[in-house]
C-alpha cells in the first residue's frame, strides 16, 4: 500500500519532470542555457507588475474560452472551432466599437453583447454542420478557423483599413471611449473582465452541476445513444453546449481587441483557444481545476514574451512546454491505469467514433 | 492543346504530390481503424527536420529519410498511446498537431529562408515524349513519379492481396479478425508507422521539392486538416483520395490564376477562404445524404455504378480501441 502512494506521488511529478527535462534539451540543441531561458521566463511573468499584468491578460481570454470548451466537451464535442469564434467575436466587437456612438458605459456593454452574439453563430454553424448535416465538428471547425481569419485580413485591408492606407496590419486604433477600462497605468488589467470571468465560472459551475440542463449536458457526453432513449433531447443539448461555449468564446475574443489590443488584427485570438482546448484535455469538466491550469500556462506563455528580446528565442518555447506538459499528462494516465489496475476515469472526451456517419448518433 | 494550359496541368500534379502521399498516408492508417490527427503538425516538423538534414549533410536522401523517421515517431507516439495507454486517438493526435508544430518553429527558427537543397526534374526517358501527357506526368522531380507507385500500390495491396484483407479487417471488424488468427495491434502498429512515415515524407517533399526551404509560419500550414479531409471525402479509397487531392490543388491554381487576372474583381484575400468553403462543402455532400438523395433520380443501371463509387462510409472501427 505504501509502495501505491509512492508511485501515485511519482505518477504526478513525471510528466512535469520528464516535460521540463525536454524542453531543456531543446534549449541546449538550438544553443542556449536552460537556466537563462527560465531566469528570464520567470522575469517576464513576475518581474514586475506590469508584466504580471501581461499574465492575467493572457489568463481573462483563456479563462473564458477554457469555460466555455467545458461546456462543449461535457457534451462529448470536440469544438476546435473555438479560435474561429473568438476572431468572430472580436471582429463584431470591432464593429460596435468603430461604427457605434454611445455614452462608453453603454457602448462596452453592447460590444461584448455583439462578440457573445457574433461567438454563438460561429458556434451555431459549427453545431449545425455536425448534429444536422454530419460534417464531424472537428473538420467544420477547423475550416470555420480559417474563413474567420479569412474575414478579419479582409475586413483590415478592405473596409476597416485605416484612413492612412491599408497595411494590412491591424484598423486604426479604436476611439478610447470604446475600451475596456485598466485598472491602473501600473497593473493594466481590466477589472470588468476579471468580473465577467469569475461571473461565468460561478453562473457554469451552478449550471453544469445542479441544473436539469448540465445533467443533460453530461448524459448527452456520456453515452448518447442511451441518453437519446431516455428521452432527452440530445440533439438541442449538444447544440445548446456549441451556443454557450461560443458566447463565452466570442467574449474571450472581445478582450483581445478591446482591451490587449485596442484594434482589430490578423489572428487576434493569437492561438488562445487550441491552448484552452489543451487545458479542457488535462482538466475535463471540472471548472475551477480549468482556472487554474489557465492561470499556470498564462504565466508560462507571459514568461515566454521576453525570450525573443533577452534572448533572441522564439517564443514558441511556450506552446512546446505547454504541449508536453498535456502530452506527458495523457500518457501517464495510461501508464497509471496500468499499473495500479484502476481505471480511473481519465479527463479526456468520451468522443464518439470517429467521424460519424450520417450523424449519429444525434441523428 | 494550348501549351499554358498544358503546363498549368503539370504543375497542379506537382503541387498536389505532398497532399496525394500524405492522404495516402492517412488511408493506411485509418484502413487499419486509427486516426492520425496529427497531420497539420507532423507535415510541418517533418518538412522541417527534412529541410535541415538534407542542408546539413548536404544529401537530399538523408533528409527523406529524416523526414520520414520523424512522420513515424509522431504516428508510433499515438499508436503506443492508444493500444498500450488506453488514451483517445484524436486527443493525443491534437495535442501532437499543436506539439509538433511548436517544434518546428522553435528547432527551425535559425533555417528559415534560406536556401538548401532541392530535387530536381528527372523526365523520364520515353514517356515524357509523349505529346502533353509526357509533359503533363512524366517531366516531374522523383517523388511524383513515387506518388503514382503508391497510389496503384495501395490500391492493389489494399483490394488485391490477402493481407490487405486483413488490413481492412482490422479497421473494420477487428474482434473477427483476431477471432481469425490476426494479430490486431501488432498490425495496427505497423500501419500507424507506415502512413505515419508517408506523412513525413510529404512534408519532406514540401520542403525538399514544391516549396523548397523552410519558412515561418510554415507555407503548407492548413494544408494537413485538407489532407485529412481529402480522405474523408476520398471514402477511404486511393483513387478517390487521389481524385480529391488533384481537384483539390487544381481549385487552388484556378483561384491563383484568378487573383493574377485583371478582370476579375474580387477582393484577393477572400479567395484564401476558398479552399476552406470546399472543404465544408464536400464533407456536406459526402455525409449529409445529399448525394444518396441526387442519386435516386438517376436511371437505375447509373444509380448502382455511380453509389458503388460515391459511398463514402469510414471503416466501422475507426478511432476505437481493440482490446483482445
Amino acid at each position: 500500500m505504501k509502495n501505491k502512494i509512492w508511485l501515485q506521488a511519482g505518477l504526478v511529478l513525471l510528466p512535469i519532470i520528464i516535460s521540463l527535462v525536454v524542453t531543456a534539451l531543446l534549449i541546449i540543441a538550438v544553443g542556449s542555457n536552460p537556466i537563462e531561458v527560465f531566469e528570464k521566463s520567470w522575469e517576464g511573468a513576475f518581474r514586475n507588475s506590469t508584466s504580471f499584468a501581461g499574465v492575467v491578460n493572457f489568463w481573462i481570454p483563456l479563462a473564458l474560452c477554457s469555460l466555455g470548451l467545458v461546456v462543449t466537451f461535457s457534451a462529448g464535442m470536440w469544438n476546435i472551432g473555438v479560435e474561429g469564434q473568438m476572431l468572430i467575436g472580436a471582429i463584431f466587437a470591432s464593429w460596435g466599437a468603430q461604427f457605434v456612438i454611445l455614452p462608453s458605459p453603454l457602448l462596452i456593454g453592447l460590444e461584448i453583447l455583439l462578440a457573445a452574439l457574433g461567438g454563438m453563430a460561429w458556434a451555431a454553424l459549427v453545431g449545425v454542420l455536425r448534429l444536422r448535416l454530419g460534417v464531424h465538428e472537428i473538420f467544420g471547425g477547423v475550416a470555420l478557423n480559417a474563413i474567420a481569419n479569412v474575414l478579419t485580413i479582409y475586413l483590415i485591408s478592405g473596409p476597416w483599413q485605416p484612413p492612412e492606407g491599408g497595411s494590412a496590419q491591424s484598423t486604426a486604433p479604436f476611439p478610447t471611449d470604446a475600451l475596456l477600462p485598466g485598472i491602473s497605468n501600473e497593473f493594466s488589467v481590466s477589472a470588468l473582465a476579471i468580473g465577467l470571468v469569475i461571473l461565468g465560472f460561478i453562473a457554469l459551475t451552478i449550471a453544469l452541476r445542479g441544473s436539469r440542463w448540465g445533467l443533460q449536458l453530461k448524459a448527452t457526453g456520456k453515452n448518447a445513444v442511451s441518453a437519446l432513449l431516455l428521452g432527452i433531447p440530445t440533439q438541442r443539448s449538444a447544440l445548446s453546449a456549441f451556443l454557450v461555449c461560443g458566447a463565452f468564446a466570442g467574449i474571450a475574443g472581445a478582450y483581445r481587441v478591446l482591451f490587449t489590443y485596442g484594434s482589430l488584427r490578423p489572428l487576434s485570438s493569437g492561438g488562445i483557444g487550441f491552448l484552452a482546448l489543451l487545458v479542457v484535455l488535462l482538466v475535463g469538466t471540472r471548472t475551477l481545476s480549468a482556472l487554474l491550469t489557465a492561470l499556470i500556462f498564462s504565466i508560462i506563455l507571459g514568461g515566454s514574451t521576453r525570450l525573443k528580446i533577452a534572448l533572441q528565442l522564439d517564443p514558441s518555447l511556450a506552446g512546446i512546454l505547454q504541449g508536453l506538459i498535456v502530452l506527458t499528462v495523457l500518457l501517464t494516465n495510461g501508464l497509471r491505469a496500468r499499473l495500479l489496475g484502476n481505471s480511473a476515469p481519465t479527463p479526456t472526451v468520451d468522443s464518439p467514433p470517429f467521424p460519424t456517419p450520417e450523424g449519429a448518433p444525434h441523428g | 492543346m494550348d501549351e499554358s494550359l498544358v503546363n498549368i496541368l503539370s504543375s497542379i500534379i506537382a503541387n498536389a504530390t505532398p497532399l496525394v502521399i500524405a492522404g495516402i498516408g492517412e488511408t493506411i492508417t485509418e484502413r487499419a481503424g486509427v486516426v492520425n490527427l496529427s497531420l497539420d503538425g507532423s507535415l510541418a516538423l517533418s518538412a522541417m527536420a527534412g529541410f535541415v538534414a538534407a542542408l546539413v549533410s548536404g544529401s537530399i536522401v538523408v533528409g527523406i529519410i529524416i523526414g520520414m523517421t520523424v512522420g513515424a515517431v509522431i504516428a508510433l507516439i499515438i499508436a503506443v498511446a492508444n493500444i498500450e495507454l488506453r488514451q483517445d486517438q484524436v486527443a493525443v493526435g491534437f495535442v501532437l498537431t499543436l506539439l509538433a508544430a511548436d517544434l518546428a518553429q522553435f528547432l527551425g527558427q535559425d533555417y528559415t529562408r534560406i536556401p538548401g537543397p532541392k530535387l530536381l526534374n528527372l523526365p523520364l526517358p520515353i514517356l515524357s515524349d509523349i505529346p502533353i501527357i509526357g509533359t503533363i506526368f512524366f517531366n516531374h522531380e522523383p517523388l511524383v513519379y513515387f506518388s503514382y507507385a503508391l497510389i496503384f500500390g495501395t490500391w492493389y495491396w489494399l483490394f488485391h492481396t490477402r493481407g490487405g484483407l486483413a488490413h481492412r479487417a482490422i479497421g473494420e471488424r477487428p474482434s473477427a479478425a483476431f477471432a481469425r488468427g490476426t494479430d490486431v495491434n501488432r498490425l495496427r502498429y505497423l500501419y500507424c508507422v507506415i502512413g505515419g512515415a508517408l506523412v513525413g515524407l510529404a512534408g519532406a517533399a514540401y520542403s525538399l521539392a514544391v516549396k523548397p526551404g523552410w519558412a515561418t509560419p510554415p507555407v503548407m500550414r492548413g494544408d494537413g486538416w485538407i489532407a485529412l479531409a481529402i480522405v474523408i471525402f476520398g471514402g477511404w479509397h486511393p483513387f478517390r483520395v487521389v481524385l480529391g487531392a488533384y481537384l483539390f490543388a487544381g481549385l487552388r491554381a484556378l483561384a491563383s490564376a484568378i487573383q493574377r487576372s485583371p478582370d476579375i474583381q474580387i477582393p484577393l484575400v477572400l479567395l484564401n477562404g476558398l479552399p476552406w468553403v470546399l472543404m465544408i462543402v464536400t464533407l456536406l455532400l459526402v455525409s449529409s445524404g445529399a448525394i444518396e438523395r441526387l442519386l435516386s433520380v438517376l436511371p437505375r443501371p447509373v444509380q448502382r455504378w455511380s453509389r458503388n463509387f460515391l459511398r463514402s462510409d469510414p471503416p466501422s472501427a475507426l478511432g476505437t480501441r481493440f482490446d483482445p
